[in-house]
């Protein structure tokens, strides 16, 4: 039997129709139509679902969406747009950080959130911290560029 | 040194703020109205006769709407070329392997699909498998495809010059028998399809492909519908590294199931789907026997390969072609022979991936060379400086080689990662070893086709068409699974046309108006595109000079196209704006549509499966790379710590983009090393999740990695380009392999190199 909740993404509150097994990323990417968030492995395992939660990165796989009801979600749209980019899109695409850009979102999330818990992270720091994000294509070296450049124009 | 305006920069990627904002579309994103999802029921035997598929039950449940089967496709069969066809897109008569594609059924939601799977009633009857090749070839094995006795899918011998003289003369001979395991490409985003099956007989898809118009040949062929209507339409792709090449069951059964229920079909696969079941690399045994001279100079090789083919071909034949070609670069060889199986197993096809088998010769050579160094005390630099091809050379089957920049890579890759130095120090005693940490150096060279010929549609076009506001719009068949080809033939466009990046509108793969193209796989984009679209942007400044020449009154042959001006050279005010003249035209004499096209194709045979002899690629891109590597004597594990990456690949167009790939081809060449293998018991996979197939994390990578481009200006490629992405896995994983040699005096014949190998080999050796 479904029931209604109210998720709050991208600061707009959201009434949807779930089963409670539902998880956040199902209920964001084919309720609420937010495709950015991507399915790489549905098991937590890669990342790519990552979504942020009160700031925080968190698989959005195996999240419940019951679970986020009265949280603050944040998915790669309510980030910046092209014209009006946040700097850690700026700097991942000027650091050549994106290839297939299928962990992308994912990876532009859980900076956010590291950049937040810590604002001049270490190259072991960002390394650590974003460990939980799988990249095939890039070897990571120009991400952990792209995070080092982000958390210098985030400080300015 | 020629000054670019575009080319040769660092430039972000065309696609790059679609990707970053989440805006852009792979296959799992597109939705259509009363979209079904469809889940596929898949095979629990290794080797087993279909008796029965029972749907009656899943039929019933609510929300089903279609269950097809093996039948459903009638004698429909498929495969890379004409002679192996051994593919269905669904099992028929009996399944060759656990994982095999047995139905499909659609439903309203992937709820109901994965339940209706559970209600198929099979009944197998199950034969004895086999799983590894050469008990596969043993008399009496038991036989997967009824038509290839023995097992053997390709095989391939061949003899050039007379190997036994040269082995009697020969100062050293040494054999040695290496094993590469089975890996994943690894995208992150799975297989993914949506269909839609227009009851007048016209079908439009989505799918993640490398190769688009492979899948719209075989979708025509299946559903007997023209080509020209079949609509692959290319959404953004999420990594292919060669797993997307080929078309697989999800891409027919979801346009079947369209057919069936009149409504649109999606399926994606899951990884759990894709670790066990999916195409994956070969895993390759080689014997290589090998005799020098009292220098270390090649004299001789004798070969023998056997590829795990898995239980169908797809592009095997030329897998195995390449671990035969790739014996004769980067070194000279005057004398070889090759024998060469592809053998069918019980298990998943194998096919190319990121190397397609020269990643796996080059591996065994390259560490058997730097094993013959050490049995003559030459230093693994010099055996190799002393072997190196040089421009010019044609190698005993007739491979041509034009620009070769494979010395220099040797000596860039070298003096950057302090070879002399290290390899200046005192030979370690191993035996009185008791510190914690061991750290060494090594290296490898490679070679690898730029720009295979392949048999069958070679060739690359394109069309430029001009916007009367002075953008174009470049329309052309290539695919850009991520690697960075379409920001490269964006630039070709913008340096021919004198106009910036951001004017350029590339197009994706639309086969109803798109040219037909081979794909995007034997790195080929760059350099055959990459022409094909040089030719284009050429045709369309041709005309667009013509009328300029008309309205400055000056020849239109001295014309140039730059900083957004066409102007005479040393006459700035006979010039007119890109911007205005491309207004101009339109209204010049009765009104002109500026539309510039090319094709290129390389103009060698296509790679002879017989002789052997003759090249595979117009060029041939070459490198060097050096690995220092850490191993903690306690746990086994071997850290990366530098890697070092000098390429000759022509040109560089864009070094932002080249370094990414240089970056990730080794990231894939380090997983290759030392993470990653399909672990199968009795053909089940026993790590069937991220969590058990180890994918390198942040923490895995070397913090640096150096890039170094040699540039050689490769005359066969625009603007000198040649490959920079594929030949830069293959010689990661021998650089890795000779360092840890260097480190603990061990040779490691067979990877992964895990930390429980590590620790063997050095408590076998009465250590730790």
């Amino acid at each position: 039997m479904k029931q209604a909740i109210v998720l709050n993404i991208n600061g707009q509150d959201y009434e949807v129709l779930i089963e409670s097994n539902w998880s956040l990323l199902k209920v964001i990417r084919e309720v609420v139509g937010f495709t950015g968030t991507k399915k790489g492995c549905d098991q937590g395992e890669c990342g790519a679902c990552t979504v942020l939660m009160d700031d925080q990165a968190v698989l959005s796989c195996i999240t419940l969406a019951v679970d986020a009801q009265g949280t603050r979600i944040v998915t790669i749209e309510g980030l910046g747009e092209e014209d009006k980019p946040d700097e850690v899109q700026t700097a991942f695409v000027e650091e050549g950080a994106i290839q297939c850009g299928f962990c992308t979102p994912g990876m532009v999330l859980a900076t956010k959130a590291l950049l937040k818990r810590n604002s001049n992270p270490t190259e072991e720091e960002i390394r650590d911290g974003l460990a939980g994000n799988l990249c095939r294509c890039t070897g990571y070296h120009k991400i952990v560029a792209a995070v080092k450049t982000a958390a210098g124009s985030l400080t300015k | 040194m020629t000054d670019y305006a575009v080319l040769s920069k660092r430039i972000p990627r065309t696609d790059a703020w679609e990707k970053v904002t989440g805006k852009g579309k792979f296959a799992e994103d597109i939705i259509l109205p009363g979209m079904l999802y469809g889940k596929i029921l898949r095979s629990p035997h290794a080797h087993a006769r279909i008796i029965s598929i029972d749907t009656s039950e899943a039929l019933k449940l609510p929300g089903v709407k279609a269950i097809i089967t093996g039948s459903d496709f009638g004698s429909f069969r498929y495969g890379m070329t004409p002679t192996t066809r051994d593919e269905t897109p669904l099992a028929r008569g009996k399944v060759r392997y656990i994982g095999e594609e047995v139905a499909a059924v659609v439903a309203i939601d992937m709820d109901v699909a994965e339940e209706a799977v559970r209600l198929i009633k099979v009944e197998y009857e199950p034969l004895p498998a086999v799983f590894d090749p050469e008990e596969a070839m043993q008399p009496g094995a038991p036989l997967i495809h009824e038509d290839h006795p023995g097992n053997i899918s390709v095989s391939f011998n061949t003899n050039f010059g007379d190997i036994d003289k040269a082995f009697a003369d020969s100062y050293y001979i040494r054999e040695d028998e290496f094993y590469s395991q089975t890996n994943l490409h690894g995208f992150i985003e799975p297989h993914s399809i949506l269909a839609e099956y227009d009851p007048s007989g016209r079908i439009k898809v989505w799918p993640s492909k490398q190769s688009p118009y492979f899948l719209y040949r075989n979708l025509s062929n299946a559903f007997d519908v023209p080509l020209s209507k079949v609509r692959v339409i290319q959404p953004i792709i999420g990594g292919g590294f060669g797993g997307k090449n080929g078309s697989y069951a999800l891409d027919f059964c979801a346009v079947m199931l369209s057919k069936k229920t009149g409504r649109p079909v999606k399926i994606t696969l899951d990884q759990e789907e894709i670790i066990t079941a999916a195409r994956r690399r070969h895993a390759f045994r080689g014997k290589l026997r090998i005799g020098v001279d009292r220098e270390g100079k090649i004299q001789a090789y004798d070969v023998r390969v056997v590829l795990d083919g898995g239980a169908g071909t797809g592009i095997g034949p030329t897998t195995l072609a390449l671990t035969h070609y790739f014996m004769y670069l980067p070194y000279v060889v005057p004398n070889i022979r090759y024998e060469g199986y592809r053998v069918y197993t019980n298990k998943p096809i194998s096919v190319a991936q990121r190397g397609n088998g020269i990643l796996q010769i080059r591996y065994a050579a390259e560490v058997q060379l730097d094993k013959v160094a050490e049995a003559l005390n030459i230093d693994p630099l010099e055996i190799r400086l002393r072997n190196a091809v040089k421009p010019g050379h044609v190698t005993v089957n007739k491979m041509n080689v034009n620009s070769c920049g494979f010395i220099e890579s040797l000596h860039q890759a070298a003096e950057a990662i302090n070879w002399r130095e290290i390899n200046k120090q005192p030979v370690k005693d191993f035996g009185k070893f008791n510190g914690r940490y061991l750290s060494g150096v090594g290296i490898a060279g490679n070679a690898h086709s730029s720009g295979c010929r392949i048999r069958g549609h070679n060739s690359c076009s394109a069309v430029i068409k001009l916007h009367e506001d002075g953008t174009v719009s470049l329309i052309h068949g290539a695919t850009d699974s991520g690697q960075g080809a379409e920001t490269v033939l964006a630039m070709i466009t913008a340096e021919v046309l004198g106009i910036e990046v951001q004017d350029v509108q590339v197009s994706r793969v639309d086969t109803e108006l798109t040219p037909v193209d081979p794909g995007s796989y034997g790195s080929r984009v760059s350099s055959t595109a990459g022409n094909a679209v040089l030719i284009a942007a050429n045709d369309c400044k041709r005309q667009m000079a013509e009328i300029a020449g008309e309205i400055l009154s000056v020849d239109p042959d001295k014309l140039n196209f730059r900083n957004g001006q066409v102007f005479l050279e040393g006459a700035p005010v006979k010039s007119i704006s890109f911007r205005r003249l491309s207004q101009k035209v339109t209204s010049h004499g009765a009104g002109r549509t500026i539309i510039g096209k090319g094709s290129w194709g390389q103009d060698i045979e296509p790679i002879n499966f017989d002789t052997g002899e003759g090249d595979v690629s117009a060029s041939y891109s070459f490198g060097t790379q050096a690995a220092e590597v850490e191993v903690d004597t306690w746990t086994g594990k071997i850290r990366v710590v530098k890697m070092v990456v000098a390429h000759d690949l022509g040109f560089c167009a864009n070094p932002l983009g080249v370094e990414g790939q240089h970056e990730g081809s080794i990231y894939q060449g380090i997983g290759h090393a030392l993470f990653e293998e399909c672990s199968m018991e009795d053909g089940r996979t026993i790590n069937p999740s991220f969590t058990d197939y180890t994918l390198a994390t942040f923490k895995d990578m070397p913090p640096v990695m150096e890039s170094i481009n040699i540039e050689t200006n490769e005359p066969t490629g625009a603007f000198g380009m040649k490959e920079s992405g594929e030949g830069t896995t293959v010689s990661t994983v021998p650089a890795i392999v000779n360092a840890i040699h260097n480190a603990t005096g061990i040779w490691f014949h067979e990877m992964p190199i895990t930390p429980e190998k590590v620790l063997n080999a050095l408590r076998e050796r009465g250590e730790g």
